[in-house]
């Protein structure tokens, strides 16, 4: 992985240390994904355990007034991997496990 | 109607209550389905941002900090395999100085927390945190347990199960897997006369969450033995991470459990086991097993269990069913 517009030494702050806390979020991992997870908002119960059990933090809880119950679940596919966790976990089977088409 | 959330540092009764800001960010190049994330999540939303975070060599330090990246919003500091302990008791030790001195506030509480992997804790960090723990820094140890060396391509651990497969116990004619039986992490620590010590799993979070909470507001340093299923160096299905921890649990061969000031307490009774094989079976490490290998890790389950029912004092995990 040898990028040209990466800092020389010189250019680096001392010690080497990430300035930015949380910059992986800048990085695309959804070229991991073969599947990947579809939530059916009419079917979803709000049981909040997708959210819970997700390793990358890649679903969101997102508050909306007019949703039911006050909020909705969405998946963020800049950072799924396509584990399937969520897939696996959720009690009424409102996760879809659809194959990523590009 | 669903109870509010909580801040940091305090307990809850059920998972709506689990706080939403995330201490660690996406994005990171862990493995699908790594259980380490789902555990490190929850214990940082535990703990808040008055964190500080040590974090010998291991899958989570390798994954979460390919230069120039970090995943980490809490500060946190790399150090090397074997001295875990020794670092997190100089981190406390100076953030005590500082607010002596009145640098900093003695309003606001900064937890210093651990997040080792099982050979740099049960193998090669072993003095540092027994140093630590003897020591009494109030510092919260948490042992990532995915019982082998998962970084550098699954080599055995003083943690590794019997009958395990990894690429230093192969299997072949002679060897048939891991012989030797895991350390007792927990029983390790008590042994050092710390005030708070328990074993944690990804499947039950609110347990996992409370058992942090209780662990940060020990008065002295507090361990945490945390289950973490590795998809890769298992081989089972990444979809199956919360599931295998599940059935760690329910068949007796991970129980949860915690020592707080002397008394222990089984967190989540089982009075039902189900057989070990229910567990083993949907991993590959454990293909290879004979009928003799089953009953032996029977045996070994058995024997860990009825351990902790005389530690509690009553039948807390039933006996095996069918």
């Amino acid at each position: 992985m040898m990028n040209k517009n990466l800092p020389g030494w010189r250019e680096l702050p001392e010690g080497a240390v990430v300035r930015d806390p949380g910059n992986t979020e800048t990085i695309d991992v959804s070229g991991w994904r073969v599947f990947k997870p579809v939530i059916i908002d009419d079917k979803c119960t709000r049981c909040r355990l997708c959210w819970i059990y997700c390793p990358d933090g890649a679903i969101i809880e997102v508050i909306d007034e007019k949703a039911k119950m006050g909020k909705r679940y969405e998946v963020d596919y800049v950072h799924c991997k396509g584990c399937g966790i969520c897939y696996a976990e959720c009690p009424v089977n409102a996760i879809e496990w659809v194959p990523e088409e590009r | 109607m669903a109870l509010k959330e909580v801040g940091p540092m305090e307990e809850i009764r059920n998972h709506m209550q689990i706080p939403r800001p995330e201490y660690i960010a996406g994005g990171h190049s862990a493995c699908q389905g790594c259980g380490h994330f789902v555990i490190i999540r929850h214990l940082l939303k535990a703990s808040g941002p008055n964190t500080i975070v040590v974090n010998p060599t291991g899958c989570v330090e390798v994954v979460t900090t390919v230069f120039p990246y970090s995943s980490w919003k809490v500060p946190w500091i790399h150090v090397a395999f074997e001295n875990g302990g020794a670092v997190a008791s100089g981190v406390e030790a100076a953030v005590r100085t500082l607010q002596r001195k009145g640098v900093l506030s003695e309003d606001e509480p900064i937890n210093v927390i651990v997040f080792a992997g099982d050979g740099g804790t049960v193998d090669i960090g072993f003095q540092s945190l027994s140093g630590m723990l003897e020591r009494g820094h109030k510092v919260v140890y948490v042992l990532l347990d995915n019982e082998a060396y998962m970084n550098t391509g699954i080599q055995r651990s003083g943690s590794t199960p019997f009958g395990a497969w990894t690429t230093t116990t192969p299997v072949g004619k002679k060897w048939k897997g891991e012989w030797r039986v895991r350390k007792d992490m927990i029983q390790i620590a008590v042994a050092h006369h710390i005030p708070y010590a328990a074993t944690i799993n990804p499947a039950y979070p609110v347990d996992m969450y409370n058992k942090m909470v209780k662990a940060l507001k020990a008065d002295g340093p507090a361990f945490l033995h945390a289950y973490s299923p590795c998809p890769t160096g298992w081989r089972f299905d990444p979809s199956k991470t919360i599931e295998v921890a599940r059935l760690a649990v329910l068949t007796g061969y991970w129980v949860l459990y915690e020592y707080d000031h002397g008394k222990y307490k089984v967190n989540v009774p089982v009075l039902k086991r189900k057989p070990i094989r229910e567990f083993i079976k949907i991993q590959g490490r454990f293909r290879h097993m004979t009928e003799e290998q089953i009953k032996r890790l029977q045996e070994i389950v058995d024997e860990q269990v009825e351990m902790i029912n005389k530690l509690v004092g009553r039948t807390v995990i039933g006996p095996v069913e069918g």
